[in-house]
């Protein structure tokens, strides 16, 4: 059979091997667990409880009316010790309720005590916005929002993804190993808010182990069809994995429903099927904790609120000192300052690097070698849009489509001078966006 | 804080694959032709490569010294430049054209236009253009294989190329294809052994140093055309065989035409760029004055590369209308 994929990507070395046959570890909540009001994007969230409060686990201790937002639940039963303005793993501070673990796990009444047959659609997809899930990959946008697209929109496509095309993670890998029951009943849940009788689970063809599980589970259900996707990066890419699965394009400047595609992550859908059938919400999720500077690689199953140090410390801390802290995965996860920061919704790895792979090499003079056109998965021309963003050439950045760029990284990663094209690209998208809302605004202005 | 964090933007890995090393694989990738021509021409090719390579390496360090720049002489590329221009010239070619000519492709080519990756033509190519203008009659005195010896004698007679021969400007007897393919015929001192090229060429397209669709297109058009306009007298097989294994077209097509900064970055215009020099080279051969046009198609698709890779963009991922579902 034809292996799924898509035009350009990178090979990189997938790093997985010391981690993915490691199991699953639960973690112990530390004593004190971190809730930052912004977990994702999306408004800033409200706080719902004051210093001194008793909250439960799975208690709701903060919201907001704002739609693009879900809800945030305590993972540790215990008291509200301070609300305070901390760090987080993107480098910025935000407003931070504290809460003392008390160790009890007293435990809020269950969200849903209906099962899924009785649940309606609309039913489910207020389930998914009160459980607080949001996409689990990184982004962390509100999964609500994606069940509940506008009615000119038909979804015909629902898509697990289970790619996991980034280097070093394997928390998607394990899951699917280890939970193939909750990662198919939540796909069915999903499939039944749209009554659809057919859905896709694609995963990348180097981990063979999960795609004889997930098809074995899958077997007893029909319409659920396991798609083996070629081994490249960034295979698991919204757009690039449609593309894989379905054929189509999404258009430029569209989203995924704009060719009738959903697209979800296995952790995501996880949580549905957890907060479906045992009413629990978004507590915890799988972190993969990996890098040079790490003793014993590992994934963990962590609750929201638990810091990066205490983490670390599970798996086994340090063996030298590490140089980069990532959050998520080499590619596309976000270098921070502190291990003193929280695991958050979308932490989908704890990568720590040593010395040498935390090596950033100077520039040089770009070669017009042609390699990060030839693996743009966007079909872009990587090194144009570099030397515009630079230059701040704002025309030439929109004339040569810098705003569909998707930061994957391959040019990046492929460029044989070490040019930082994503940097520059992310820099230049910044200056088309502020351009255009001033623009916006004289418009306004003159009306 | 004692432990300072890196902090850079994604992505945290990148390939190992340097400039240095893109160009020690095009080193390694001359090195059968450079065999060959040691083999075919003596010594005296060993003597003219070092005399290149010295002479474009020690400019480009003088250069960024003088200029107090950050010294680039490592990534290897006024090397490779050296080499290639030694290629380009004939074994009996004297120490001071080869000084005189890695000056203009390093200085007046290279550095005068930025530096490695904005210069706009190929420096070996603009230093052998440059050669052949000012000392036509050196730069066309070619060594006969097994005859030169280290010295080079005033009286050295100099031995037609295949190409002057068919177009009737010397006399002499053609060399058979099984020598032309080995190298063993008069020309330039890298060009002669179409083997060697391949060998080189099929090294840095496994390597994905290169794509073979320059190559390819270029040769494919000089012998396509050849084919439909054979020279007279000769059948048309043997017309496209002549001017595919003769001149600098197997040297050109392969390492000169596929420089990186002189050549379109899209598959499309590198199509352009090979079907381009293919006509060109072939318009100059059979219509032009000289007997060889590799060097002067090269360098007229290099001017053109900015033009193609503007109207050669790939169509964006995702160009299509919203469509209603």
């Amino acid at each position: 059979m034809r292996k799924l994929t898509f035009k350009g990507g990178i090979h990189p070395d997938d790093s997985k091997s010391a981690t993915n046959r490691v199991p699953i570890k639960t973690v112990i909540p530390p004593e004190l667990m971190y809730y930052p009001m912004q977990q994702h994007i999306g408004a800033p969230l409200n706080i719902l409880v004051s210093v001194g409060d008793a909250v439960k686990m799975g208690q709701k201790i903060a919201d907001s009316d704002a739609y693009v937002c879900a809800p945030l639940h305590s993972a540790v039963s215990g008291t509200v010790k301070k609300i305070e303005p901390c760090l987080t793993p993107s480098g910025i501070k935000a407003m931070t309720i504290v809460i003392e673990n008390d160790g009890l796990d007293t435990k809020e009444e269950p969200i849903n005590t209906k099962s899924l047959s009785e649940l309606s659609p609309e039913e489910i997809v207020k389930l998914v916005r009160e459980a607080g899930i949001v996409g689990m990959g990184g982004a962390g946008f509100p999964t609500h929002v994606k069940l509940s697209p506008p009615p000119d929109k038909k979804i015909t496509h629902v898509i697990v993804n289970g790619a996991e095309c980034e280097p070093y993670l394997t928390s998607d890998h394990r899951v699917m190993l280890e939970n193939p029951d909750e990662v198919i009943s939540g796909l069915l849940a999903i499939m039944k808010i749209f009554s659809l009788d057919e859905a896709y689970i694609g995963i990348e063809e180097n981990k063979p182990d999960a795609i004889e599980m997930i098809t074995k589970i899958a077997s007893g259900y029909k319409g659920i069809h396991v798609l083996t996707l070629k081994k490249k990066y960034p295979q698991g890419a919204e757009k690039q994995l449609i593309y894989a699965v379905t054929g189509k394009e999404v258009p430029s400047g569209g989203l995924p429903m704009d060719v009738g595609c959903l697209v979800t992550n296995v952790d995501t859908v996880t949580e549905i099927s957890r907060v479906v059938n045992k009413g629990i919400p978004l507590m915890s999720r799988v972190v993969t904790v990996s890098g040079g500077a790490v003793a014993k690689p590992a994934n963990f199953r962590v609750r929201i609120g638990t810091p990066f140090s205490y983490v670390i410390e599970q798996a086994g801390g340090f063996v030298c000192e590490p140089k980069k802290i990532i959050m998520g995965g080499p590619m596309m996860g976000i270098a921070g300052i502190s291990l003193d920061v929280p695991v958050l919704k979308g932490t989908s790895g704890i990568l720590a690097f040593d010395e040498k792979q935390a090596t950033v090499r100077a520039e040089s003079n770009c070669l017009r070698c042609g390699k990060c056109v030839s693996v743009c998965p966007m079909n872009l021309v990587p090194s144009q849009l570099g030397i515009y963003a630079n230059k701040m050439d704002i025309e030439k950045c929109e004339e040569y489509n810098l705003m569909d760029c998707i930061e994957c990284g391959s040019c990046s990663y492929i460029c044989p001078a070490q040019r930082h094209l994503v940097q520059a690209i992310r820099w230049g998208k910044t200056q088309i966006l502020a351009k255009r809302t001033k623009e916006k605004a004289k418009k306004e202005d003159k009306k | 804080m004692e432990n300072l964090m890196t902090v850079s933007s994604s992505p945290h890995i990148r390939t190992n694959e340097t400039t240095g090393s893109i160009m020690r694989d095009v080193l390694i990738a001359l090195v059968p032709a450079l065999f060959c021509s040691i083999v075919f021409f003596g010594l005296r090719s060993l003597y003219i490569v070092a005399i290149t390579v010295g002479a474009c390496v020690g400019f480009e360090y003088l250069w960024q010294k003088i200029t107090k720049k950050p010294v680039t002489i490592s990534d290897g590329t006024a090397a490779v430049t050296g080499v290639l221009l030694a290629m380009n010239v004939p074994v009996t070619a004297p120490w001071w054209m080869m000084v005189i000519g890695s000056f203009v492709a390093i200085i007046i080519a290279k550095q005068l236009y930025g530096g490695v990756g904005h210069n706009f033509v190929n420096p070996a190519l603009a230093g052998r253009a440059f050669l052949l203008a000012s000392w036509p009659v050196l730069m066309t005195r070619w060594g006969m294989p097994f005859s030169t010896g280290f010295s080079i004698s005033t009286d050295l007679v100099s031995s037609a190329t295949p190409l002057a021969i068919l177009k009737g400007t010397q006399e002499g007897q053609l060399p058979s294809f099984i020598d032309m393919f080995i190298g063993n015929m008069g020309g330039c001192l890298g060009e002669t052994s179409a083997s060697a090229l391949i060998l080189g060429g099929a090294y840095l397209v496994i390597r994905k140093v290169i794509s073979p669709r320059i190559p390819l297109c270029f040769i494919g058009t000089v012998a396509a055309l050849s084919f439909i306009f054979s020279n007279g007298d000769l059948s048309a097989a043997q017309s496209v065989l002549y001017n595919i294994l003769s001149g600098g077209l197997m040297l050109g097509a392969i390492f000169m035409a596929t420089d990186y900064v002189t050549s379109p970055i899209t598959a499309k215009g590198q199509v352009i760029m090979g079907i381009g020099c293919g006509v060109i080279t072939f318009v100059i051969r059979k219509f032009g004055g000289y007997p060889e046009g590799v060097s002067y198609a090269i360098l007229i698709m290099n001017i053109a590369t900015p033009l193609i890779d503007k109207y050669c963009r790939p169509k964006k991922f995702g160009a299509v209308k919203k469509e209603a579902v």
